[in-house]
């Protein structure tokens, strides 16, 4: 049976061969380009002192969400990750989350509702996601690496194609569940497609479309650890480093750390009545 | 005006290949099951005027509301013609390009959803001046509108909630209030109160009226109640799987019900506020008669002489009295009543209550009919002519 092996493995390594080769120019420019993004906005972040960071942060939490225990959780968590020395990582860890949300949300909206318009771009686009879902993040991983180099955008593009399945998903959900008679309502009082995109199913589906991207923040923070193994900076620094030094200590506070951040974010964010 | 030309309406992928099918004389069960289509509405015609209302009415599945979904294009007919008049020349709403349909869509048709249909993350002001802001009119010019409308539903202290904090009957006002604003002249309206409490419904019906006299919009009103039917309708036309069975005024419908379907529908109604004296009057020779003298009462022995107008009680002259719709019926003495054709059948089971005598109609080509207990009770039981 093993005689013959199928080449499957060869042909996807001679098809990134070729990317590397003819798309160089392309992945070489985009990596700069990304790279400059975030290293630029985590050099700029950096550049306010903690306590103003966290003072700002305090203030958006208690003008969003009006919750006096949650602004009081957010800046305590945030002052200890800054005690324990974690500043630089969780800023940059930050920085890398919203990039990476950002280019989703830029991305994935769209798709979403194309997608809801056009049934059968969906029936097309669903094993896609759920391949991007399923399979490991290690085995695209090293195509990527070979694409941009190592650094921060292997890491960026990986997160990206693991979470860019919410955004995608659930606008496609909130598009496609608007109900019809709302539709109707504004075609009959002359909508256009623009208008009824605008003025209709964006608003109505705002909801699923926020969960989504509360999703994909979720997603993209899951993923620092990994981005780390490629060499980007950040809280899976810390992570990567005391498991290879089996330093427990620093492991469990850079774990902390990530986790107060995922709290922060996630109840930050959060819709009243999300829907999932 | 709207007219509906030999409209054909089926749903489904290619409906056009029902067509020479329908030709053929398939019925909407067989091309469903030959070719997977389904036929909405087959043949329809019908001729809306300049300030009627007319109701479609059926059982749901009949059509009605895809039928009236053609008038703006929500549904694309697959054969025939809906004619509007737009800017002084009648035109096919099919044949309009483009530009055209959204002009008429904004400018010229507006409609009420039987679920309301309001965007619920817009204030009530909002929802009013929803089709103006997509108009694109100034900001002063769409509160001007919105203000008017708020008092004309009268729910301006709500202008600035959202409308889940409404109820039903508030949330249709809305509704109401959302179409009248574009100021379009034709109003199409599908089962706007069904799903309505039956006293919030008879409230809003009798509101629509009201509107109605003032405002004369042309009314598409779609209902599967014929007692709502009977009520708002100038015209009504009753449908049955995708056709039309009978078109007529209310009291044709309720009078010479065309088939056993119709005659089903009157038979549940209540024919007191539908059927007018003319209706259910007969000519005095149905009355014992001698010479010109037409008995009137037996018992009390009153013979009505229709040369004089004036009836002979046990040898006492009565004189008869005129009452005439709006007049009050607290002024009627004991004595026979005149009314005219137009009186409805309630208020002539009133008078006959009041007075104690028969009730006289005169008709529009100036003969005298009559309407004894006889007349009323059949009218009631719905065995007339």
């Amino acid at each position: 049976m093993e005689a013959y092996k199928l080449p499957l493995g060869r042909t996807m390594e001679r098809f990134v061969d070729w990317l590397v080769d003819s798309g160089a120019w392309f992945f070489d420019s985009l990596a700069i380009a990304l790279e400059w993004l975030i290293d630029g906005a985590t050099d700029n972040l950096l550049l306010l002192p903690p306590w103003l960071f966290i003072a700002i942060t305090g203030v958006m939490a208690q003008w969003l969400r009006r919750n006096t225990g949650l602004t009081v959780f957010t800046v305590l968590s945030f002052l200890l990750i800054w005690n324990l020395g974690y500043w630089e990582a969780t800023i940059e860890t930050l920085v890398m989350v919203v990039c990476a949300t950002s280019l989703c949300v830029l991305i994935g909206v769209p798709i979403g509702i194309a997608a809801a318009h056009r049934p059968l771009l969906y029936t097309l686009l669903r094993p896609v996601l759920d391949l991007m879902q399923t399979v490991p993040t290690f085995v695209y991983l090293i195509p990527t690496l070979t694409l941009f180099g190592l650094g921060v955008v292997p890491g960026l593009i990986a997160t990206i194609v693991f979470s860019i399945a919410a955004p995608i998903r659930l606008t496609y959900l909130g598009i496609f569940q608007v109900p019809k008679e709302l539709v109707e309502a504004g075609k009959s009082f002359g909508c256009s497609n623009r208008q009824l995109l605008w003025r209709i199913e964006l608003p109505a589906a705002a909801s699923s479309i926020a969960a989504g991207i509360t999703q994909c923040i979720m997603l993209s923070l899951s993923m620092v650890v990994i981005s780390a193994l490629v060499g980007a900076n950040g809280l899976g620094r810390p992570v990567v480093r005391a498991l290879n030094t089996v330093d427990i200590a620093s492991g469990f506070e850079a774990g902390l750390a990530i986790v107060l951040l995922a709290i922060v974010l996630d109840r930050l964010l959060k819709q009243k009545h999300e829907v999932s | 005006m709207i007219e509906f030309k030999n409209v054909d309406l089926v749903f489904g992928k290619n409906p056009e290949r029902a067509l020479p099918l329908l030709d053929q004389g398939y019925d909407r069960d067989r091309l469903q099951s030959e070719t997977g289509l389904v036929l909405g509405v087959s043949q329809a015609n019908l001729k809306v005027n300049k300030g009627e209302i007319c109701v479609l009415m059926g059982l749901s599945g009949s059509g009605k509301s895809s039928l009236l979904r053609c008038v703006n294009g929500l549904n694309p007919v697959t054969r025939g013609e809906v004619l509007i008049e737009h800017k002084g020349e009648v035109l096919n709403f099919f044949d309009a390009d483009h530009q055209t349909q959204r002009d008429i869509r904004m400018k010229r048709i507006s409609m009420v959803f039987q679920k309301f249909a309001l965007m619920p993350w817009l204030t009530v002001a909002e929802n009013i001046g929803f089709a103006l802001d997509v108009q694109g009119l100034s900001k002063e010019e769409i509160a001007r509108r919105v203000d008017a409308q708020l008092e004309l539903v009268g729910l301006t202290e709500w202008r600035n909630h959202k409308p889940s904090a409404l109820s039903g009957g508030m949330q249709q006002r809305v509704g109401l209030a959302r179409a009248l604003a574009t100021e379009s002249d034709i109003l199409l309206m599908d089962e706007p109160f069904s799903a309505l409490d039956p006293l919030i419904r008879q409230q809003l019906q009798e509101e629509l009226l009201q509107l109605q006299s003032r405002l004369q919009k042309t009314i598409v009103f779609v209902s599967h109640d014929l007692d709502e039917a009977l009520k708002l309708g100038n015209t009504i036309a009753i449908m049955k799987d995708g056709c039309i069975v009978q078109q007529g005024n209310p009291q044709d419908i309720v009078l010479n019900p065309a088939t056993q379907y119709v005659e089903d529908f009157v038979a549940h109604t209540n024919p007191l506020h539908v059927l007018l004296c003319g209706d259910i009057a007969d000519p005095l020779t149905v009355l014992p008669a001698k010479d010109d003298h037409y008995c009137i009462d037996t018992k009390q022995d009153c013979w009505f002489n229709a040369d004089t107008g004036d009836a002979q009680c046990q040898n006492q002259t009565i004189k008869v009295q005129r009452w005439q719709e709006g007049d009050s019926m607290n002024d009627l003495i004991e004595a026979p009543t005149l009314v005219s054709a137009s009186a409805s059948f309630h208020e002539a089971l009133e008078i006959r209550h009041r007075t104690g005598f028969v009730v006289l109609v005169e008709c529009n080509d100036r003969s005298l009919k009559v309407i004894g207990d006889d007349q009323l009770y059949r009218g009631l039981l719905g065995k007339l002519g």
